[in-house]
This record gives C-alpha cells, structure tokens and sequence, in this order.
C-alpha cells in the first residue's frame, strides 16, 4: 500500500466523519464548520487525483466564500444556541432506514457495471492543470463561460431585489 | 488491484461519493432547521463534483495523445460550483427573508405557503 492509498483511505475516513458531524450536530455554526471540513477533505482528493484547479476553486469559493456567506446568516438570524425543535423520533428513524435503503439499492445496482472495472489514475495527467484548463475553457467552452456571467448578474439581482422586500 | 503506481478502482469513489450524497438525503429527510437543510443540499452538490472529477481521470495517461483527457469533466465541475455559488446567494436571501415574516427558520411552518 503506498503513500497515496494511505492518504486516499484518510481522507475518506474524515470526509466520511465531517459528513455525519454535519448532520448531526445540533448547533447550526458547528455544522458550518463540519461541513468547511468536508470541503477541505474533498479538495485533498482533488489534490490527489491531480485536479489542482478544482482544488483550489473548491477551497476559495466553497470553504471561503459560500460558507462564510452561511455563517453570516446564521449568526445574523442569532441562531447560534441550538433552538431547534427536534423531529419526532420515528420521523428520524424513517429518515436514516430510507436513506441506507437508497445507498444499498445504488451501491449494488453501481457495482457490477461495466464502468466500475476501470482504474481512477491518480497523480499523472495533465487534465487538472490550469493551463489546460483554462485554454478549453476560453476556446470551446466560451459560450457557457459568458451565459454564467449572465446567472450571476442576474443571481445578484434576484438576491438584492429579496432582500429588499 | 492497484497494477500501477498511483491508481485507485473507480469502484471506491462511487462508493464514496454515494456515500456522501446519501448522508445529504438523510440530513435533508431529519433536520428542520432550514438553513441546515440547504447545507446538506450543497454537501450533494460536492459529493457529484468528487464523482464527477474521478470520472475524468479514469484514462490512461500513458499514451500522449490523452495526457489532456478528461477536461471537459473537470469543466462540467467548475461550471457547477459556478451554479451552486449563485444558488446558494438567492437561496439565503429567501431564507432572510423568510425569517423576517415568521421569525422562524423551521421548515414545519413553511406548510402555510399552501393558504
């Protein structure tokens, strides 16, 4: 087992554990936070399948930007005492029971495709890097690139027109 | 397994991944808290952009020709966290805004949307 298996089977393990945390813990902020872990956890296997771009994007936009924006409301609607009324206990139950149903179904329906004898080659390539990327990015997919600027103008309009109300 | 160097199967990232995404739907089925809610919904997000990015790397890098293999995946993935980031803006300022007339962020009370 060589060094990126080590890390390959670690970063599952906390990715994993940052998941639950997230879902279980009852104050919102230390959600935020399990869940700024999960992210940070994904990007290291970005890192480790070479995909350094989406690593770093992942960590400014997700971990910096999106969750900040998350806390910022939670601390502006003065949420940090957990308050939350719980679900009823069955409610939950039924939850968790249809949920590991749903990952069964997938996982034994995924399991003797044809696609899933491949090998995820980790470290080589050059797909991930950013001067590939951005040359595929500003040549074929420069239409996308443009209509996204437009979501995100009108994203922001959409949000100050809310908040205004 | 692992015939080369660094290579895991793709088996355990679809796993992984569906792993992940199922802990968003139990999130979503248990919490009532909205704001928690709309977490485990980018938690999804994040677990289909892993899947999605382990998809792009499953050639083989050996031959020259397709060291650039798999970028139009990487692609989809930025385009994705492009979507989500302005998702997550309109989806809070909904959130505020529901706040500011029920005072409230529990999902329970939403049910007076139908009246």
């Amino acid at each position: 087992m060589g060094i990126t298996q080590i890390l390959f089977w670690i970063l599952t393990v906390a990715a994993l554990f940052s998941a639950i945390m997230v879902i279980s813990s009852k104050n919102p902020v230390h959600s935020v936070l399990w869940l700024v872990a999960a992210f940070f956890t994904i990007s290291g296997h970005y890192i480790l399948l070479n995909a350094q771009f989406l690593a770093i994007v992942n960590i400014i936009v997700y971990a910096g930007a999106i969750m900040v924006l998350f806390l910022f409301v939670i601390m502006l609607m003065n949420l940090n005492k957990s308050t939350e009324p719980l679900k009823n206990r069955w409610l939950q139950i039924v939850g968790i029971v249809s949920g590991g149903c749903l990952l069964l179904v997938l996982v034994a329906a995924l399991k003797n495709t044809e696609v899933s004898k491949n090998m995820a080659e980790m470290g080589t390539g050059e797909a991930g890097l950013i001067k590939t990327l951005g040359r595929e990015l500003f040549t074929t997919f420069v239409v996308p690139f443009e209509i996204s600027s437009i979501l995100f103008l009108s994203a922001m309009v959409g949000a100050v027109v809310i908040g205004k109300k | 397994m692992g015939e080369s160097e660094g290579a895991m199967p793709i088996n355990y990232y679809i796993v992984l991944a569906l792993a992940l995404f199922t802990i968003g739907i139990v999130g979503v089925l248990t919490r009532r808290n909205a704001i928690i809610v709309f977490m485990c919904i980018e938690l999804m997000l994040n677990s289909v952009n892993l899947l999605l990015v382990a998809f792009s790397k499953m050639q083989p890098a050996k031959d020259a020709a397709l060291t650039v293999a798999g970028t139009d995946g990487q692609l989809f993935v930025f385009f994705i966290m492009v979507v989500a980031a302005a998702e997550v803006s309109v989806g809070l300022a909904i959130i505020v805004m529901m706040y500011r007339n029920i005072h409230s962020v529990d999902i329970n009370f939403l049910n007076r949307l139908k009246h």
